[in-house]
């Protein structure tokens, strides 16, 4: 065994050579659609004639309504974390080890809200906790305007984080580690906290640092629901530049949020190396079991009505409204979608067209993302040194970038040919895989690092070359993994807007644009189309998720 | 600087190359952009860029390109705030020909920034002078249109109350805890409201209007979708979402689309205009510096001018046409109000002021 | 005829020398076995003939040719993993047929021979390692002996010229174990196949090897027949390493050796000054007198009993007696040695 890790480490020499060449698609793309946008706005707004002004850096920061952005957007990240762990936990417990009817499901629903765009979003959980919502009606309680409606939204969006990263790990420790401890001598609780909990707890931090990233840089959440009063770093980058064109600024704070961001994915790429240290993992079909005693079907219950009152519920509101049409419950507005020139002649967007634009764009997006995501991960296989890891990292980092940094970046950077594609339509997928390569690595890595290097050379003695072994050994073996980050990537393509709304487009519009349009109309079709478009997007996700769920790899955890 | 892009862009061609190849997948995508180039010396294509809300119908559209031989390209990013300062940050290398967009409390960032060659269109005669903010026709005015408060005819029906017309009523007690508006800061409505009480009050009387209307109970939303989908009980989406205000800063167009979009179309708008409490934007477009097809660009101008363009504009966009003879549509007529004096800052005032405003705005009513 | 040839073999992992310029050869229809302990580079070796660790120094030849510039893919060797890496996406069927498929498209059938060209063969290749239509079972279904099978199967498949096992039934138990070497040998034998195993377990190498090759920290110890080595091994790391603890200095001078248990008789012509000495167990006899010994411990063997002695003078023995008369533990006995069981080693 030592033996073969050290011939490993020998032949590094030329697995270097290749990892730089795999590597150089993926950087190419990521400096050129990426840093480089994001370093010319940066530098369009600290550098001026007489050279780099970072004494601007400590003006902005010094000011009274920033150091509000910033304390805000800080204290609300860990609120949002702590309630989404108070509330996600006991659910990834009750996934990871009870058997309940439609649980597969379920599963799927819960990750619905995390690629669904903020608008719709926003409209659906303004209908549980806003004014004649439904927690309005029941109990006369409402919550919009107020944080604890961000906090709520932060919960709803990052459920599923918590319930994969940490579920998936859940499910394949073996139940019998914590018999072991009882058989010692340990209480029940005793031997939670001693066996499960040290095995969890550095999935449970990367899964609470991942939900950390997104609230701190959340947007839409706090701009729909939080109201005028509240404002995070991102929502004052975009105001800073889309409104207000105060580059300065904007630069300072896309720095401060570059900082902050790139601190967590640190830690976050720390634990998941400790993470990596051995577990012994079973098979997670043998560790669930039906629930018994009232103990635990009070869990399972207590689980199930969280995930209805908090998941379901926003939604089904969805759903029931888009058909609340006129004249009673029905199909009207969906009918409404397909004849173009009803209801006046001036439909703002042809939807149908909108659905067919968004699957283009979100098929495109995921082939340059499963291109760029894949050469990744295969680079990123081998482990490497403290380089390699960096770059695992860099991958995460347009997570933290905001989307019209990133869009305005474009704006100035590639203006001149052959690289003039402001006005292409290929920057809106080029945007969207931006954001769908870090789930495309996370999920092809694992898998990728899992495949024997022996099952290769078996393969090699018995006569396949490099690449035919890659093709009869690695690609069978990762097909599902690719299949999944496949599904990922267009999910999260299809459901984008920030990136794509910013950029300049032929009159296109995706799925979340067409809907961002409709509800900026006033009008009962208008509305109700927009409800319509929202719930077809939320069912192309479900539907893309539920598949996804069945092709999950038994060995590895569907995480984020 | 120009030649490290020429260097990265060489070099990563490979990179692109994948990306590229990879997206064809996308099917026609290609096809609607590919003519789009402009770099081709016989391109007979002119770029429009917009915002979001830009529509017209393709027939008109389709008529203009047949006469002019002119092919148009129309792009879209984001609002109208977010589309200029696009153009702005890419001053002198233009994505396009004409941008259409710039409102009158955003122009004199515009002229500032120097994005526009001037152009006098074909038919400036036409215009309704008023609108001609630009007389060094940098830009030119395509369409107006108001921002007022609106309301919902049955609460008040029902409550037997009149509506309020002016904004002297908003601060009514009769009024208390019935009106929603946007966040200056944020939105473009907002904003609009924010300056129709600068334009009534003076530069200093609108902060002790808004202590008023703060004392009555005002509740600021972010947005426009927030404020008249969410909040305003008179609107379809309002209703559905229970909202209980019955009256909102929108659009004084906001009726007329009601009943253009219910389903069945009501005989009646079921909100009205408070006319008194109007602000009023104007909306220019103008040839872009750089531009690849000033020809082009020149023609497209002259078009949206056009009685044609402008005949169209009301049901695809909302908005008011600003030329003298172009006839409104029966909808607008019957359904939507006529302001007869809007409040009104001048441009040059707006933009001197207008940030220092909005944090005493913010500050005032937000916070 | 040399099939195999190794000629002066390093392979160095930063400064230390896994392997160390060994030398070796194989010839046709010969099973060589490599023997020695964890660490001690056999692996290594394997890795190397197959092309799968480059060298440091010296050549590999197969039939006469350098393999330097050869890739593994086409070396045309056999090798059957220590955990037989069985492809777990593939059947049965589909592992054996692997090599089959690679070689038969490698030699530019367009589309390779039909699928029905290798079901004759790998039914045969079944039929012959005991496990007859056992195509279409899944990898994982099948159990360690079975894997076991599956993977020579696998590896003789397309006819290698040289077939290479590593450890090929360590994680076997050892009544299957047993069974399986003799099963092995018999087929190798019949098959004509050419093999080089290596393994840590010496009764295994020498029950299939017609040669044995001891490894000792990348350096070949001895090579030999089985029973050359058994019965002469090369010096104290190898009998220590074949189980012998009965090693101890000894000053040799006319036919006798004097050591710390006294003087003990050497077989005749033993080379003669500061050495060590082996005395196996079966040389150290119950006598009426003798070195005077305590019995510390008595194990049962089967066919003898193992003893283990604390001797009034020198390191503890170990001695081997038959089943009737075995001393008890306790007991005070004496014992004599037998020449014949006596190996002259060199000095440490």
């Amino acid at each position: 065994m030592v033996l073969a890790r050290r011939e490993v480490g020998r032949e590094s020499a030329r697995g270097t050579a290749v990892r730089l060449l795999l590597m150089a698609v993926p950087l190419a793309f990521f400096g050129l659609f990426f840093a480089y946008p994001v370093a010319a706005i940066v530098g369009r707004g600290i550098k001026t004639d007489e050279g780099w002004q970072f004494g601007r850096i400590g003006e902005v920061l010094a000011r009274p309504d920033i150091a509000d952005v910033l304390w805000f957007t800080t204290w609300q990240a860990f609120a949002s974390t702590a309630l989404t762990l108070l509330i996600a936990l006991p659910g990834a417990y009750v996934f990871a080890r009870f058997e309940f009817p439609g649980k597969q499901l379920l599963r799927a629903v819960v990750t619905v809200p995390f690629v669904l765009p903020t608008v719709v979003v926003g409209t659906a959980f303004l209908a549980l906790v806003g004014r004649g919502g439904l927690l309005d009606e029941l109990w006369g309680v409402r919550l919009d305007t107020t944080v604890w409606a961000i906090l709520l939204a932060h919960v709803f969006f990052n459920y599923a984080v918590v319930v994969r990263t940490v579920g998936g790990l859940w499910a394949q420790l073996d139940p019998r580690q914590e018999e072991a401890a009882r058989v010692l001598g340990a209480g029940r609780f005793a031997a939670w906290r001693r066996v499960t909990l040290p095995a969890l707890g550095p999935a449970v931090a990367a899964a609470s640092l991942m939900v950390f990233l997104f609230t701190f840089t959340s947007f839409g959440v706090v701009q729909i629901l939080g109201g005028p009063s509240y404002a995070t770093l991102e929502v004052e980058v975009y105001r800073q530049t889309a409104q207000l064109l105060d580059l300065p600024t904007a630069a300072v704070l896309t720095m401060v949020q570059f900082v902050a961001v790139g601190l967590i994915l640190g830690i976050h790429a720390w634990t998941v190396r400790r993470r990596e240290t051995a577990l012994r993992l079973v098979d997670p079909a043998r560790t669930a079991h039906r629930p018994s005693g009232p103990g635990q079907r009070a869990l399972l219950g207590g689980v199930l009505l969280t995930v209805a009152l908090l998941i379901v519920a926003p939604l089904a509101v969805l759903v029931e409204r888009s058909l609340d049409a006129p004249g009673g419950y029905g199909f009207g507005f969906y009918r409404a979608l397909q004849d173009v020139g009803a209801g006046g002649g001036t439909f703002l967007v042809p939807p149908l067209e909108a659905i067919w634009n968004s699957l283009q764009y979100a098929l495109a997006a995921t082939a340059i993302a499963l291109v760029i995501g894949g050469l990744a991960a295969a680079a990123l296989t081998r482990r490497g040194g403290r380089f390699v890891r960096g770059f695992d990292a860099l991958l995460m980092l347009p997570l933290g970038v905001s989307a019209v940094t990133v869009g305005f970046g474009f704006l100035i950077t590639l203006d001149e040919p052959p690289l003039d594609l402001r006005t292409s339509w290929i920057l809106v997928p080029l945007a969207q895989a931006l954001v769908g390569v870090p789930f495309v690595v996370r999920t092809m890595l694992p898998v990728l690092r899992a495949v024997d290097g022996r099952l290769r050379e078996a393969a090699a003695v018995l006569g396949a070359s490099p690449l035919r072994a890659w093709r009869e050994v690695d690609l069978p073996l990762v097909r599902r993994a690719l299949l999944i980050a496949a599904g990922f990537a267009f999910a999260v393509s299809l459901g984008e807007f920030g990136a794509t709304v910013f950029i300049a487009r032929p009159d296109r519009p995706t799925l979340p644009v067409a809907v961002a349009r409709l509800l900026g109309r006033a009008g009962e079709m208008n509305y109700g189309q927009a409800m319509a478009l929202s719930t077809i997007l939320m069912l192309v996700c479900a539907v893309s998720l539920l598949v996804l769920e069945r092709l999950r790899p038994d060995k590895t955890s569907g995480e984020f | 600087m120009s030649t490290t892009k020429k260097f990265a862009g060489a070099a990563l061609a490979a990179a692109l190359g994948v990306a590229t190849l990879s997206a064809c997948g996308g099917g026609d995508a290609k096809g609607k952009s590919a003519d789009g180039s402009g770099e081709t010396p016989k391109s007979k294509t002119v770029t429009l860029v917009s915002h979001d809300s830009f529509n017209v119908t393709d027939t008109v559209l389709k008529e203009f390109e047949q006469q002019s031989g002119y092919t148009v390209k129309v792009l879209k990013s984001g609002d109208a705030g977010a589309a200029l300062n696009q153009e702005i940050l890419t001053k002198g290398s233009p994505r396009g020909d004409v941008f259409f967009g710039v409102d009158n409390t955003l122009l004199s960032r515009a002229l500032d920034n120097g994005i526009f060659t001037p152009y006098e269109v074909k038919g400036l005669a036409d215009v309704k002078p008023e609108y001609v903010l630009d007389k060094e026709h940098r830009v030119t005015p395509v369409d107006s249109g108001d921002i007022c408060v609106n309301y919902d005819k049955a609460y008040f029906a029902d409550k037997k109350i009149a509506p309020p017309q002016t904004l002297d009523d908003l601060v009514k007690p009769e009024y208390k805890n019935l009106l929603v508006t946007e966040n200056a800061a944020t939105s473009s409505p907002g904003l609009g409201f924010l300056l129709a009480s600068v334009g009534k009050y003076g530069e200093e009387g609108w902060k002790d209007y808004w202590s008023k209307l703060k004392a009555n109970g005002v509740e600021v939303v972010d947005g426009w979708e927030q404020a008249y989908n969410e909040r305003f009980s008179g609107s379809a989406g309002g209703k559905k979402a229970k909202g209980d205000r019955p009256l909102v800063v929108s659009y004084a167009s906001s009726p007329p689309v009601e009943v253009l979009y219910g389903e069945p179309q009501p005989a009646e708008a079921p909100t009205g205009v408070a006319t008194g409490t109007c602000f009023r934007q104007v909306e220019f477009a103008g040839l872009l510096k750089g531009a690849k097809n000033e020809e082009g660009g020149k023609a497209l101008l002259d078009f949206l001018v056009s009685k044609k363009f402008q005949e169209d504009m009301p049901l695809q966009m909302f908005v008011n046409p600003v030329v003298k003879d172009a006839k409104l549509p029966e909808l607008f007529t019957k359904h939507g109000a006529v302001v007869e004096k809007p409040e009104n800052v001048a441009p040059e005032t707006i933009a001197k002021n207008r940030e220092q405003w909005v944090k005493a705005w913010s500050s005032l009513v937000v916070k | 005829m040399t099939l195999l040839e190794l000629a002066g073999v390093s392979v160095r992992f930063g400064e230390r020398a896994v392997v160390d310029a060994v030398d070796l050869e194989v010839a046709e229809h010969e099973i060589v076995c490599v023997l020695g302990p964890s660490g001690s580079g056999k692996s290594t070796l394997l890795r190397v003939v197959a092309g799968l660790q480059p060298v440091s120094a010296g050549r590999v030849l197969l039939g006469g040719e350098d393999q330097a510039r050869v890739p593994v893919h086409r070396r045309g060797v056999g090798l059957m993993f220590q955990d037989h890496q069985l492809f777990p996406h593939r059947d049965v069927g589909g592992n054996v047929s692997f090599g089959l498929r690679m070689r038969g498209s490698r030699r530019g059938f367009a589309s390779g021979p039909g699928r029905g060209t290798y079901e004759a063969r790998v039914a045969e290749l079944l039929e012959l390692v005991g496990l007859p239509g056992a195509q279409g079972r899944p990898v994982a279904s099948l159990s360690g002996g079975e894997q076991q099978r599956v993977a020579l199967a696998r590896a003789l498949a397309p006819s290698p010229r040289l077939l290479m096992l590593d450890e090929p039934l360590g994680q076997l138990d050892r009544g299957l174990r047993e069974r399986l070497v003799v099963e092995l040998r018999g087929l190798f034998s019949r098959l004509g196949t050419t093999v080089l195993a290596v393994t840590h377990d010496q009764g295994e190498a020498f029950a299939l090897a017609d040669r044995v090759v001891v490894m000792q920290e990348g350096r070949i110890a001895q090579a030999g027949t089985p029973l050359e080595v058994w019965q002469r091994p090369a010096s104290e790391f190898v009998a220590r390493f074949l189980g012998f603890e009965n090693v101890i200095p000894a000053v040799v001078a006319g036919g006798a050796a004097a050591t710390a248990w006294g003087k003990v008789r050497v077989p005749a012509g033993s080379p003669e000054g500061e050495r060590r000495i082996l005395i196996r167990p079966a040389g150290v006899v119950l006598a009426a007198a003798g070195l005077r010994c305590e019995v510390l411990a008595r194990t049962f063997r089967g066919t003898h009993v193992a003893l283990r002695l604390r001797p009034e003078a020198g390191p503890e023995l170990e001695a081997e007696c038959g089943l009737a008369g075995a001393p008890a533990v306790g007991e005070r006995i004496a014992v004599a040695f037998a020449p014949a069981e006596v190996v002259v080693l060199p000095a440490a």
